[in-house]
C-alpha cells in the first residue's frame, strides 16, 4: 500500500488561476520524495493538497489507504513550514510536546518524548528557552522536533530550510538524513534548491509552471547513507545536471517568470 | 533575532539595584521638573490661581490626605468598576466576533464610528439615566470608554495569527475551540494589554470627568470641581495629585501583569537592561 497516492488531482482558485492539473503520484513507505519547479507551479499547493489543508479541485488523495481528511485527522502527518512558526509563548519543550498535549499524552510521557526529540535534532539544555532565544536555524529543528514527536508516518516540508543560510542549510540536510533513516517514515519534501533535492531524496518530482503539472521524475541512485563526500561525487553532479536539464525542458528556466507566483500566494 | 540571550541575572538584591539603576535618569528628570516648577512659581512670584507651588501642594495633599484618601477610592471604585464591566464585554465580544467572522465585518465599521464619538459628551445623560448620586452613572461612562479601545485591540489579536499556526493546528486535528485555547487566546495578549492599559487611563478620566457633571460631595471629581470654583487652588490641585497617584498605580498594576502574563514576548526585550 503506498502512503500516498494521488489520482488525477487539480487544483484551481477562486479567481480563475490553475494552480496544478492532471497530477499522479504515488510515494512508497519509507521514501523521501522531493517536489522541484519554479515559483507558480504549485507544489506548496500539492503539499498542502496531500495535508489536506486544501481540498483538491478534482482527483483524489489517500495517504495510507485512507482519504486525507481521515489521515489528517489520524495524526498521520507531521507538518514543516518554511517559517518555524513556533509559538512565542510557549517554550522550546512546550512547542515540541504541544501535538502529544492535543493526543492526551500524560504529563510523563510527554516529558519523556520532549527530551528524546531535543537529543535527535541536538538541542538538548535548550527545552527551556523561548523561541525568540534561538537562532533560525535552531527554530526549524524545533519545529522538525515538534512534527516528530507523535511519530506521524507521513512528514510534509514545504521548504523548511529555505530562509537559512548555505552552511546551516547543509547540516540541517545531513540531520534531516540522518533522522529519516532513524525513524524510518515517509517524506515528502518541498525545494527550489537543485543540490538539496539531489542530496536529500530517493526520487526527485520536477514540476513546470502554468498550469502546475509534473514534468518528469528523476530516479536518485546515490549509495546510503549519504555523507558530505556525497556532494562531491561525479554522480551527485550528473544527477544535479539532469535535474537542471529536466526543469529546463518543462520551461522552468526558460526566461523570468511572468506571472507572480499566484498559485503560491493563494495557498 | 539570531542571538542566544542568557536570561538576566538571578539574585532579588542585583536584579533591584540594576532596576534602580535603569530609573535612575527618569527619577532625576522628575525632581528638576518639580524643582523648576518651584522656581519659577516663587521667581516670577506667579499668583496661586494660575498655578500654586508644588511645595504648597504637597503641604495640602499631606494634610488632607485622609479625606483625599477617601475621596479617591470612591471615585476609584467607580473607574474601577467601569473598567471591569467595559473590559470584560469588550474581551466577551472580540471573541465572538472572532468566532464568527461575518459578524465581526457587519458590526465592525459600526464599532469603528462609535469608537470616534466623544463618549464623554453622554456623561451628563448617563447622570440622567442612572442618577447623579448613583455610582453606576459614572460606571457606565467609564464602561463604555474602555469598551472600544479593549474590544478592537483584542480583536485584532485573535485575527492577526499566522496562518500556517492555524493550518499546524489543523494538522493535529485540533478544533476550533483548542485552536482558540492554544494560539488565538495566548496570540492576543499582548494586543489586550495595549488596550487595557489604554483603558486603565481612560477610567481614571471617565469617572472624574463623570463627577464633574455632578456627583456625591465626597468624590474626587465633585471636589476638585469645588474647590476650583471656591479659589482653593492648592486644595484643587491636592485633589488633582491624588487621582494621578491612583491614575499610575492602577496603570502600573496591568502593566505588571502584563509583564507577567507576556514574558515570552520579544517586545519584553525592549525595556529590558542589556
Amino acid at each position: 500500500m503506498p502512503a500516498v497516492a494521488i489520482k488525477g488531482v487539480s487544483k484551481s482558485f477562486r479567481a480563475g488561476v490553475t494552480a496544478l492539473t492532471g497530477i499522479d503520484l504515488e510515494v512508497e513507505p519509507r521514501e523521501f520524495v522531493s517536489l522541484i519547479g519554479p515559483s507558480g507551479c504549485g507544489k506548496s499547493t500539492l503539499l498542502r493538497i496531500i495535508g489536506d489543508l486544501i481540498n483538491p479541485s478534482a482527483g483524489s488523495v489517500s495517504v495510507n489507504g485512507k482519504s486525507a481528511e481521515q489521515a489528517r485527522r489520524d495524526h498521520d502527518y507531521g507538518i514543516v513550514f518554511q517559517d518555524a512558526v513556533l509559538y512565542d509563548w510557549r517554550t522550546v519543550a512546550k512547542n515540541i510536546s504541544l501535538p502529544l498535549e492535543l493526543l492526551r499524552w500524560s504529563r510523563t510521557r510527554r516529558s519523556a518524548r520532549v527530551d528524546e526529540m531535543l537529543e535527535l535534532v541536538e538541542l538538548s539544555g535548550f527545552g527551556s528557552h523561548y523561541p525568540w532565544q534561538l537562532s533560525g536555524g535552531m527554530q526549524q529543528r524545533v519545529s522538525i522536533a515538534r512534527a516528530l514527536s507523535f511519530s506521524p508516518s507521513l512528514l510534509l516540508m514545504d521548504e523548511p530550510f529555505g530562509a537559512l543560510d548555505e552552511m546551516t542549510r547543509e547540516r540541517l540536510n545531513a540531520e534531516l538524513l540522518r533522522i529519516w533513516q532513524e525513524t524510518g517514515s515517509t517524506i515528502v519534501f518541498v525545494t527550489h534548491s537543485i543540490p538539496e533535492a539531489v542530496f536529500l531524496s530517493t526520487r526527485v518530482v520536477v514540476m513546470s509552471p502554468r498550469p502546475g503539472r509534473i514534468a518528469s521524475i528523476v530516479e536518485i541512485d546515490l549509495p546510503q547513507p549519504r555523507t558530505t563526500a556525497t556532494r562531491e561525487e561525479p554522480r551527485f553532479f550528473e544527477l544535479v545536471t539532469e535535474v537542471r536539464e529536466r526543469l529546463a525542458a518543462g520551461g522552468a528556466l526558460r526566461g523570468e517568470t511572468q506571472e507572480p507566483a499566484l498559485a503560491e500566494e493563494a495557498s | 533575532m539570531t542571538t542566544i540571550t542568557e536570561p538576566a541575572p538571578r539574585g532579588i538584591g542585583r536584579r533591584v539595584g540594576r532596576q534602580a539603576l535603569d530609573w535612575l535618569p527618569a527619577v532625576v528628570v522628575f525632581a528638576a521638573g518639580i524643582a523648576l516648577w518651584q522656581g519659577i512659581v516663587v521667581g516670577f512670584h506667579i499668583q496661586e490661581f494660575l498655578l500654586p507651588k508644588p511645595t504648597s501642594i504637597a503641604d495640602t495633599f499631606w494634610k488632607q490626605k485622609h479625606a483625599l484618601w477617601d475621596a479617591g477610592l470612591y471615585t476609584f471604585k467607580e473607574a474601577l468598576g467601569g473598567f471591569a464591566l467595559g473590559c470584560g464585554l469588550g474581551v466577551l465580544v472580540a471573541m465572538v466576533f472572532a468566532a464568527w467572522r461575518p459578524l465581526g465585518r457587519t458590526f465592525m465599521p459600526y464599532a469603528v464610528a462609535a469608537n470616534a464619538i466623544p463618549i464623554i459628551a453622554f456623561a451628563p445623560i448617563m447622570n440622567d439615566w442612572f442618577g447623579l448620586l448613583n455610582p453606576f452613572s459614572k460606571m457606565a461612562i467609564v464602561a463604555v470608554l474602555c469598551f472600544f479601545p479593549v474590544m478592537i485591540n483584542t480583536l485584532r489579536g485573535l485575527t492577526s495569527v499566522h496562518p500556517s499556526a492555524i493550518e499546524l493546528m489543523q494538522s493535529y486535528a485540533a478544533g476550533r475551540i483548542s485552536q482558540f485555547r492554544r494560539v488565538r487566546i495566548p496570540n492576543s495578549l499582548p494586543h489586550l494589554f495595549t488596550g487595557l492599559k489604554v483603558a486603565t487611563v481612560l477610567s481614571m478620566i471617565g469617572a472624574i470627568v463623570g463627577e464633574y457633571f455632578g456627583g456625591p460631595t465626597d468624590a474626587l471629581g465633585v471636589r476638585i470641581l469645588n474647590d476650583s470654583s471656591y479659589g482653593n487652588f492648592t486644595q484643587a490641585w491636592a485633589g488633582i495629585m491624588m487621582a494621578s497617584v491612583f491614575g499610575i498605580v492602577f496603570y502600573g498594576l496591568i502593566a505588571t501583569l502584563e509583564s507577567l502574563t507576556t514574558r515570552w514576548h520579544p517586545s519584553a526585550l525592549a525595556f529590558r537592561p542589556e
